[in-house]
């Protein structure tokens, strides 16, 4: 394996009895990328995901993630990757300090090191004044940075976004893909799932699915002249039309 | 082990920052074991009922004073026609009228029988039953006060006992079928519920993709309830003893250890309901239509197994009520210990053990 690689995917396949979700995708992420894995609902994109987080298993193929097989060594995968999924996953009914030392708890982060990160992230997002209060009453948007900010409490080399800008506004999408850069610049691979083709000209390399299969992949900027035109998005309605 | 403390401090949060939630887990046991001891009783007390005597005799007044002396009767009214028991009914209060015949001390002298007509109200059946049974046991007693210087030649004199309930309480009925209940719902409902909910949230998925292992999810899940249904137990069989004098008779650690085998195969059918169901309100129809009624309606506690249909009877083996509330019967009551009570302790540990095998199983089907 390549050192560079963090993950590599070699003819990854998922099928659901006769219907096949995943098909046969091949790629790899570089240490400190950010990936964006594209594709219409449906296409198969949150298959895919589950497999390289361990929560699916291949049912053909070979893929490894910070080094470990997706088959034999989930466990170990699970303990070197964060995941926000897109649907806001922090508990309403605790603090936002009780949230961060749970999730920081069930990684196994040393309760020292909870108490130094509380301090920091509450500090970065600016969330002192609310820092003993229930997350329900936050906004979205602050719950979104928090929920990011908190699927890294325990430094995980590659941090897996499944659509984590879904319903919010453009600043606060802003402000999230500052703090995407920011973990990015510290040496955490990121690979996101999106349907924002704007988000998509963030990336350093994308990689568009379309009916389980992967159509496309190479920088934004390649893309756009392979397909001979100016935006992300007319990149999507071309491969996506066939 | 620190993970699972983190993770049980959380699940004690989430517990006790939902009114909901609490309301159920402490106020619901208290209320039931109230109600059902206080209001709801199958005994009959100063129940209203109309004389309608023709005689106005001296035999007739002695009767109607022996019944009205007796607690469980009132008289509400005297009547003069026979034509106004109808009436008297419609207007229900009142629930039984005794109608004295004509020349009752006359012809009782001279015939040597006259005739009490009992009208009941059978639209509650078993209140009617009961009025006329202890109507029927004051005459009987006032009839043998009135032969009780001749002797009959031939006499069968039944003399009955009620064993383990001489008084024959209801409430020793409702605390075990109480108890069960509770222990069911909240163990049962409320496991269901709180595990659905994370799935519902989303952050089930969270959990199942960090290192903590399902087991541990489940475990620390269902931990608080094992607790808080141990506590409740305690409030149950407090409350009985205290406020309904009901005796316990057998072991108390016995019993400790009945509810807790009870607690932890409800625990497994919480967490096999939460493993076919998506949703909390799901989640809570399946425990309430699939768990609580059969409880209520088949395991013993109201309506006796004996006289149910053959094929009902055979359902009702299945449930894990039916033999709990055997088992607390027996120790509570009859004071019986593991020698009587082996065959159904040993039932409801193999179901214990059949839930939780069938729900890793299915909580496995379901991770993939």
């Amino acid at each position: 394996m390549n050192n560079n690689n963090v993950i590599e995917a070699q003819n990854l396949t998922k099928m659901f009895g006769d219907f096949t979700a995943v098909s046969a995708i091949s790629f790899e992420v570089k240490k400190g990328e950010i990936f964006g894995f594209l594709g219409a609902n449906g296409a198969g994109k949150t298959t895919a995901m589950k497999m390289l987080i361990g929560i699916s298993k291949p049912t053909a193929g070979k893929a490894s993630v910070a080094g470990f097989d997706v088959y034999k060594q989930a466990e170990d995968i699970k303990k070197n990757i964060g995941y926000m999924s897109q649907k806001f996953a922090l508990y309403d009914d605790l603090t936002v300090k009780e949230n961060i030392m749970f999730f920081g708890g069930i990684y196994g982060v040393s309760r020292k090191r909870i108490k130094e990160k509380t301090a920091i992230l509450i500090e970065e997002l600016g969330l002192e004044e609310v820092a003993n209060q229930l997350v329900g009453a936050l906004p979205l948007g602050w719950k979104q940075k928090l929920s990011f900010s908190v699927s890294l409490i325990h430094d995980p080399k590659i941090v897996f976004l499944d659509e984590p800008t879904g319903g919010v506004d453009p600043i606060t999408r802003r402000q999230f893909w500052e703090m995407i850069y920011k973990a990015a610049n510290q040496g955490t691979t990121v690979f996101v799932t999106t349907h924002y083709m704007d988000e998509a000209e963030y990336c350093d390399r994308v990689s568009i699915m379309v009916n389980g299969k992967i159509e496309a992949l190479d920088t934004p900027k390649k893309l756009k002249q392979q397909f001979n035109v100016t935006n992300m998005n007319d990149v999507f309605l071309k491969l996506a039309r066939g | 082990m620190k993970r699972f403390i983190g993770f049980i401090k959380k699940e004690f949060y989430h517990i006790f920052r939902d009114r909901r939630s609490l309301f159920i887990l402490f106020g619901m046991p208290i209320a039931q074991i109230m109600l059902f001891g206080f209001a709801i009783t199958n005994e009959i007390n100063n129940v209203d009922i109309a004389i309608l005597d023709h005689s106005k005799d001296a035999t007739t007044e002695e009767i109607i004073n022996k019944i009205s002396a007796s607690k469980y009767f009132s008289i509400h009214q005297f009547m003069d026609r026979e034509a106004d028991v109808e009436t008297i009914f419609k207007k229900g209060k009142v629930k039984a009228v005794l109608n004295f015949e004509k020349d009752f001390s006359k012809k009782l002298i001279r015939d040597h029988k006259a005739t009490i007509q009992i009208i009941t109200d059978a639209t509650d059946p078993n209140t009617a039953n009961t009025i006329s049974n202890y109507v029927n046991a004051i005459l009987i007693q006032y009839q043998k006060d009135w032969n009780k210087d001749i002797t009959i030649a031939y006499q069968i004199i039944p003399r009955t006992r009620m064993v383990y309930n001489p008084e024959l309480k209801s409430v020793y009925m409702f605390v075990p079928g109480v108890m069960t209940i509770i222990l069911m719902l909240v163990s049962a409902m409320m496991t269901s519920i709180s595990i659905t909910k994370e799935k519902e949230l989303g952050t089930m998925e969270i959990l199942l993709v960090s290192p903590i292992k399902p087991i541990q999810v489940i475990v620390g899940k269902v931990f608080p309830y094992i607790f808080l249904s141990v506590i409740n137990a305690i409030v149950i069989v407090v409350l009985s003893i205290f406020i309904f004098k009901m005796p316990v008779q057998g072991s108390l650690f016995l019993l400790a250890m009945e509810s807790i085998l009870f607690i932890i195969s409800a625990l497994a059918l919480g967490i096999l309901i939460s493993t076919i169901s998506a949703t909390q309100q799901t989640a809570m129809m399946i425990s309430l239509m699939g768990l609580m009624l059969p409880v209520i309606l088949l395991s013993g506690f109201i309506f006796p197994i004996s006289s149910m249909p053959l094929p009902l009877q055979m359902i009702s083996n299945i449930i894990p009520a039916k033999w709990f509330i055997i088992i607390i019967k027996g120790i509570m009551l009859k004071g019986v210990g593991l020698q009587y009570l082996w065959k159904e302790t040993l039932i409801l540990v193999g179901m214990t053990i059949f839930f939780i095998a069938l729900s890793v199983k299915k909580y496995k089907i379901r991770l993939e």
